[in-house]
């Protein structure tokens, strides 16, 4: 090993621990921001030596070099300005999109690799240790490229948001994956040429349209999550392909941070991962509230008023918000009526269920936008020993996670974790109508004698509690 | 199997147990951001792209470059900037809300 070499090592070494070490620090808000950074120097780090290994062994050619020039201006320009731009109620939709280009990119890698060893030696003569990390790559990068498209589509309302099946799907599926594992197979033997790279490829995307398709809305954080762990593999993969350290670490650590948020979430559902990429629960975005449906009990409304009073009145409350208040975009709306109250001399804390966005942890990121105060946010094992101590909840489109009727066994929402709202002194549910969630049942909680509803959108009915506070404030 | 190979596999296994290890301790405030920032640490695939530049030889080849190339900086940039954006959000609790009312950040 030359001086040289040592000292690319040594700083491929000091990128790895950068990316743990930034991950680490993101254990706490208060640190999270110099954790990016950290990482984000790592990543710096990492891509200087590699330009430093290329210019220094003087092995690449000259067009490659103005074509991988170009190459990355151009994508780093457009991930640049997307990731200006973007809203952050479009976050899971980018999220996907990054891990479809991640993954894509790590596929291409691992065929670049295998073409270039189709021209110089037989393939026969590479060892089963490249050939089979050349298929993993591509199977699960070709897999995770086409299923974040076909995600990130859903959730940017391009794709309809519903579970789409169609007849012959499954055996449409079968075959890809039959197809996907005779060419893998085939190729780690050391029989195929660029033919059976093409089909393995073929079958891989085929397989990422047809498993995301079928997965409904309600789903999607389990989705985004699985997905994100497939591109942190696909990446290791491809640093198996290439006999890269970092690119092994890196992906490596995010498999183990999807991974872990894949299971977080599909706990949070009470559903079993195979469940969701069977798909078929769970429907669209929005048309769950409209249709009136039969409750039974009696159903409490209240006037704004009453519930602004209320709420002035009251020594502690929580605020739970669901997806109902994202898709109304009114995070704005619920930040600014805590604000009053908190000004009021009202304790307030928003109580967050895992799954209240489409994506882990995307409702805290809209209230962080606007402005919440982030020790105010509480998970749900945080929030729930707390409710029986607080005075009036605010449910703001959050509907089957507050089901009392989790508790008991035999529906469709026995098991899931909920936040136990209906421990607090008194319930005020601001909801368009008394539909369903997407588990389909009937709200217990919108029954309770405790319970007042107030039927309104997210944004006009918080709206209007703020002007109803503050006209009892002066 | 190759001395090498095991190698890569060790640091591989390992790392993904650094990585539950270090991230289960994440809370859920932070896991959309954590999502996004591991999205920019899967970036890291630009390096890959690099090494591969080094041995295109064919016009298929360089086809495949540009593509991954393209799609390599777009994650990497685009996650760490979103990331960033997203994290210089979260604020802690305004110190002595009662005391000194600071002014609503509403406006209607």
């Amino acid at each position: 090993m030359t001086a040289f070499d040592t000292l690319i090592h040594i700083l491929y070494l000091l990128a790895a621990a950068s990316f743990v070490l930034g991950l680490h620090l993101m254990t706490s808000p208060a640190t999270a921001r110099h954790g990016n950074l950290l990482s984000a120097a790592g990543m710096a780090i990492a891509v200087v030596s590699t330009i430093a290994v290329l210019t220094h062994d003087d092995v690449i050619p000259a067009l490659a070099t103005i074509v991988l020039t170009v190459g990355l201006l151009s994508g780093g320009l457009a991930g640049l300005l997307t990731a200006r731009r973007v809203k952050m109620t479009a976050m899971p939709q980018l999220v996907s999109l990054f891990n479809a280009v991640g993954g894509g990119a790590a596929a291409l890698i691992a065929f670049g690799d295998a073409i270039k060893h189709a021209g110089s030696l037989h393939l026969s003569q590479q060892p089963v240790s490249a050939t089979l990390t050349t298929f993993l790559g591509l199977l699960i990068g070709g897999i995770t490229f086409s299923g974040s498209l076909i995600a990130g589509g859903k959730l940017a309302g391009i794709i309809a948001g519903k579970p789409m099946t169609f007849p012959g799907g499954r055996v449409l599926n079968l075959i890809l994956v039959v197809v996907a594992l005779a060419s893998g197979v085939t190729y780690t033997a050391g029989y195929g040429g660029l033919p059976v790279l093409c089909a393995l490829s073929a079958a891989a995307l085929g397989l990422g349209v047809l498993a995301t398709l079928p997965i409904g809305g309600a789903d999607m954080p389990v989705v985004i999550s699985l997905l994100n762990a497939c591109t942190g593999v696909a990446v290791a993969m491809a640093g198996f392909v290439l006999d890269s350290t970092p690119l092994i670490i890196a992906g490596a650590l995010v498999g183990a941070a999807g991974g872990i948020l894949t299971k977080l979430m599909a706990d949070a559902m009470n559903r079993s991962l195979l469940n969701i990429i069977a798909g078929g629960f769970g429907t669209g975005d929005d048309n769950t509230g409209g249709q009136p449906t039969a409750v039974t009990g009696a159903v409490r409304e209240v006037a704004v008023d009453d519930a602004a009073l209320q709420l002035a009145y009251a020594g502690k409350v929580v605020i739970v918000p669901g997806y109902g208040l994202a898709a109304a975009q009114a995070q704005h709306e619920v930040v600014e009526l805590a604000a009053a109250l908190t000004e009021h001399g009202v304790e307030v804390s928003y109580g967050i269920h895992p799954v209240a966005g489409r994506m882990p942890g995307q409702m805290n990121v809209l209230l962080a936008e606007a402005n919440a105060p982030y020790q105010q946010m509480k998970d749900l094992e945080e929030i729930n020993p707390e409710f029986s101590r607080t005075d009036v909840v605010l449910v703001v489109g959050a509907n089957d996670v507050t089901n009392p009727a989790a508790r008991r066994r035999g529906n469709a929402v026995s098991g899931m974790p909920i936040l136990d709202v209906d421990q607090a002194k008194s319930i005020i549910v601001i909801k368009r109508s008394l539909g369903h969630g997407y588990a389909g049942i009937d709200n217990e909680l919108y029954t309770d004698p405790k319970t007042a509803m107030l039927f309104s959108d997210a944004k006009v009915g918080l709206t209007a509690l703020q002007a109803g506070l503050k006209a009892y404030a002066h | 199997m190759t001395p090498l190979l095991f190698a890569d596999i060790t640091i591989f296994v390992l790392s993904l147990l650094v990585g539950v290890e270090v991230i289960s301790k994440v809370p859920a405030t932070l896991h959309t951001p954590l999502m996004a920032g591991s999205n920019a640490i899967h970036g890291v695939v630009v390096v890959g792209v690099m090494v591969l530049a080094a041995t295109v030889d064919t016009p298929l080849g360089y086809a495949l470059l540009i593509v991954a190339a393209s799609f390599a900086a777009m994650n990497v940039v685009g996650a760490y900037v979103v990331t960033d954006r997203m994290l210089q959000m979260f604020r802690p609790r305004p110190v002595a809300v009662r005391a000194a009312p600071q002014q609503s950040p509403g406006t209607s």
